[in-house]
């Protein structure tokens, strides 16, 4: 329209730049920290297998993680991950005590979790209904049924061949859980900052009337994340199954403010819109290394609760303090 | 009628009674915008006196500022001749104004009584509220306007004729002096509006002085006293409406100098692309129907609430019609979301820049490629250089000013915001688009530069359709116009068949 060509550049900070300032930098610094700190408190920190079982604290509520830090910053949330691990490991148990075999049991594990992920889904996107009361809601029913099929006993006819998923190394130390973590988040981080569907999470989560305005299918793709979540659930449903060898109702009792701890921690916006998958890693490493640096010192599972607490609301302060001294 | 139509103040003018409240000169501006620009008011007790003027003549404007929403740049609000400055609402409230709007703010949990003594509850012993004496006076002053509402009902269980007597009787209670009603019959049906004539007439008997705002003549002649008339902002006219005819007061109106200049359009049309037919929503609009051709701007005029957004909406498949069809190129097509409509090349520039327009919290180039990332991807992955080359080319078609392609949305001016969602959709190469308001709340700068543009796109063969509130803006562009009315179409006018008056009235009904 006009004659006279304006020149706009495409970025005034360099890509690095912005890297450099970011929050996943910080969080790196405090994993490096907390580091160094356990290798000095005790003399057992640093051996190859102590540390590989270390992984073995966050593996498995980190592969929710990568999907539940989808759902988040699309302005969802889900509450109900830990009863779908409850809920499908049952119907894995069943199956096995039925005579499944270890493929047959991991499409049951698999198929409970998207199943369950879908429900929520429908309750959310159909009904309208806000996702934090819908999960709350299914985190009763799905661990409930858990309990009525289940009462007081156990399942534990679990095939030999079934333990590889959960005990099983790829490598020396490398477990198999470990290096399934590796390809998922590999897989999330590519799902999430470099395709079309990762665009449209982040302009559904900062504006889903300006993302839907826009053309882009709000309803599906919020589905489509909570049936992900469902089947990362059913995924981290079949390796503490396998690692645990049984099946009891309480199975990864309270992992969903775990997870949702571990999110947050990674940097990811509770309200939506923000947040990365680098994040969400150093954050489960963060999670991982404290857990089991207490655990070495031999400090009380409560403790390590307040622990992580404590970590979560000083990591989130911290930069906001250095704002507001800053700004004095 | 006053044939000098120079802002004097009527302040001064006085009649035989001087006014209850009066505004002197009045400057309210908004960042771009000066929405009132020295305007004067006089109210005086025992009078109606009815506030004329189109959409955006600052009708809201002096309401907020009467009420202490707003408080004035310039010039002086005077209660009995005395300069008053209202900090906030509470008080403006205790100077005796009160009002009374479209959407009553009212609490649909509390009981009439409640709600009509909240805030100024007679207190009894230890300062606790008075309940007997709230319900009794409640009940006095609804029986005093002739409602029949018993005062311990829950509002929530009241109509919204109920509900505005509720607001009224509100207004009673703190002994009002002055009663600004807005648009106070919009939502009323026929014997509902006979009732608040009557009420207005006790109101006057009662020595109040009374604002009344409204788009309708009828009314304004059934009740009002005297007029008021702002256009653009400014004091138009004021006067006895015994002095005054209905065309009379149409031209204080619209008639302006036409300050804007519009780009001039000869531009041949083509084929037709758009064909509705018999559109229909369950509350919203009905019946509507009309073809648009390549290279042609169709106007939707209309009164606020007459359901031009809401039909829009619903072609751009945001809410579901219950009736109708749409042809794109003489194909029917089904369109159930934004996404359908944008597959068929309807796109659409809605009202609300920051809520439905953009992604502010989001950058330029991610904004202008978000609808048309599967032709800037490869297989679905991202690719940011011609992301950021598609971005590059019509931001730039559009004269955007910008620090960055990566700065975000939220941090520009309104009118770029504007040219970043008109950007987006253009990318997408679709065959109609829709802007809603495209020029509203934006610098006049920029309007101009909406416009050009708008003339532009029509000469290159897109089909525009351009929902406006402003008669210059719909005047000066459109090649046809459909002024809409309560949902129905009222008219469908040619170019040489516009103008102001018959804009107006066919909006108004008259």
């Amino acid at each position: 329209m006009s004659t006279m060509e304006r020149h706009i550049p495409d970025r005034l900070k360099s890509p690095l730049e912005r890297r450099l300032k970011s929050w996943e930098t910080l969080l790196l610094a405090v994993a490096v920290a907390i580091f160094i700190a356990n290798s000095f408190a005790s003399p057992y920190f640093l051996n190859a297998w102590n540390l590989s079982d270390a992984t073995f604290n966050f593996t498995e509520k980190a592969m929710i993680a990568f999907a539940m830090a989808l759902l988040i910053i699309s302005g969802e949330i889900d509450l109900s991950v830990a009863s779908i691990i409850a809920l499908a490991s049952t119907a894995m148990g069943a199956a096995a005590e039925a005579g499944a075999g270890t493929p047959g049991l991991i499409l049951v594990g698999l198929a409970t979790g998207v199943l369950c992920g879908a429900f929520n889904g429908v309750l959310v996107t159909r009904l309208g209904l806000p996702s934090i009361v819908v999960t709350i809601g299914t985190m009763s029913l799905f661990r409930g049924i858990s309990y009525i099929v289940l009462g007081d006993q156990v399942y534990n006819n679990y095939p030999i061949d079934f333990a590889y998923f959960g005990q099983g190394y790829v490598f020396w130390v490398i477990s198999f859980e470990l290096v399934l973590f590796a390809l998922l988040a590999v897989i999330y981080a590519v799902v999430l900052h470099k395709t079309n569907f990762g665009r449209a999470i982040y302009a559904i989560g900062n504006n889903p009337t300006g993302a839907l305005f826009s053309g882009i299918r709000v309803a599906r793709i919020k589905f489509i994340l909570f049936m992900l979540t469902g089947l990362m659930a059913g995924i981290a449903a079949i390796c503490l199954t396998s690692r645990l060898g049984s099946t009891r109702p309480s199975i990864g009792f309270g992992w969903e403010l775990e997870v949702v701890t571990m999110v947050v921690l990674g940097g990811i916006n509770i309200l939506g819109g923000s947040g990365t998958i680098p994040g969400v890693v150093i954050a489960a490493f963060v999670m991982g290394l404290v857990t089991f640096g207490l655990g070495l010192l031999n400090v009380p599972g409560i403790v390590m609760s307040i622990v992580i607490g404590a970590l979560l609301i000083g990591v989130i302060a911290l930069p906001r303090l250095w704002a507001m001294w800053r700004a004095r | 009628m006053s044939s000098n139509a120079v802002a004097r103040s009527p302040a001064l003018a006085g009649g035989t009674d001087n006014p209850v409240l009066a505004l002197d000169r009045i400057t309210k501006t908004f960042p771009g915008v000066k929405a009132l620009d020295g305007v004067s008011l006089a109210l005086y007790p025992g009078e109606v006196t009815a506030l004329i003027g189109e959409n955006g003549a600052g009708k809201s404007t002096v309401v907020k500022t009467l009420t202490g929403i707003y408080q004035p740049d310039g010039g002086d609000i005077l209660v009995d001749g005395v300069a008053t400055r209202f900090a906030t609402p509470q008080d403006a409230a205790r100077a005796g104004i009160t009002a009374i709007h479209q959407e009553t703010v009212l609490f649909d949990e509390l009981s009439v009584a409640e709600n009509i003594f909240l805030g100024h509850a007679p207190r009894g012993a230890f300062g606790l509220i008075d309940w007997q004496t709230i319900e009794r006076r409640a009940a006095e002053i609804l029986s005093g306007i002739g409602a029949e509402i018993d005062p311990r009902h829950k509002l929530r269980d009241l109509g919204i004729a109920n509900k505005h007597l509720v607001a009224i009787a509100r207004a009673l209670s703190i002994d009002a002096r002055v009663v600004i009603m807005d648009e106070p019959t919009a939502a009323l049906s026929h014997k509902e509006i006979q009732e608040l004539y009557e009420l207005v007439d006790k109101l006057k008997a009662q020595g109040k002085a009374i604002l009344f705002i409204s788009h309708k003549f009828d009314e304004i002649f059934r009740i009002a006293d005297r007029y008021t008339v702002f256009r653009d902002g400014q004091f138009i006219s004021d006067g006895k409406i015994a002095d005054v005819s209905e065309a009379d007061l149409v031209k204080m109106m619209v008639g302006r100098d036409v300050a804007q200049i519009f780009p001039t359009r000869d531009n041949e049309m083509g084929r037709e692309v758009l064909d509705v037919a018999g559109m229909s929503h369950p509350t919203e609009f009905a019946d509507i129907g009309f073809t648009l051709k390549q290279g042609e701007i169709l106007g939707f005029y209309g009164l606020v609430g007459a359901g031009r957004s809401e039909f829009m909406q619903a072609l751009f498949g945001i809410t579901k019609p219950s009736a109708g069809q749409v042809k794109i190129d003489g194909t029917a097509v089904e369109i159930r979301s934004p996404a359908d409509a944008v597959a068929n090349g309807i796109v659409y520039v809605p009202e609300d820049r920051g809520k439905q327009g953009a992604i502010t919290a989001l950058p330029i180039f991610q904004n202008v490629t978000l609808p048309s990332l599967g032709r800037t991807s490869r297989n679905g992955f991202l690719q940011l250089a011609e992301e950021f080359a598609l971005a590059r080319e019509y931001t730039r078609r559009l004269d955007l000013r910008a620090a960055s392609l990566d700065t975000n949305v939220g941090n520009l001016s309104g009118g770029n915001q504007q040219k970043v969602v008109i950007a987006k959709w253009l990318a997408t190469k679709p065959k109609v688009i829709i802007l809603d308001e495209p020029t509203k709340g934006i610098d006049i700068g920029s309007k101009a530069a909406v416009h050009e543009f708008m003339a532009e796109l029509a000469a290159e063969g897109l089909a525009v359709i351009m929902v406006s509130s402003e008669i210059p803006e719909i005047l000066g562009m459109s090649d046809r116009v459909i002024v809409m009315r309560e949902g129905r179409m009222a008219a469908e006018l040619n170019r040489e068949d516009l103008s102001p008056e018959t804009l107006v009235r066919h909006a108004a009904g008259i």
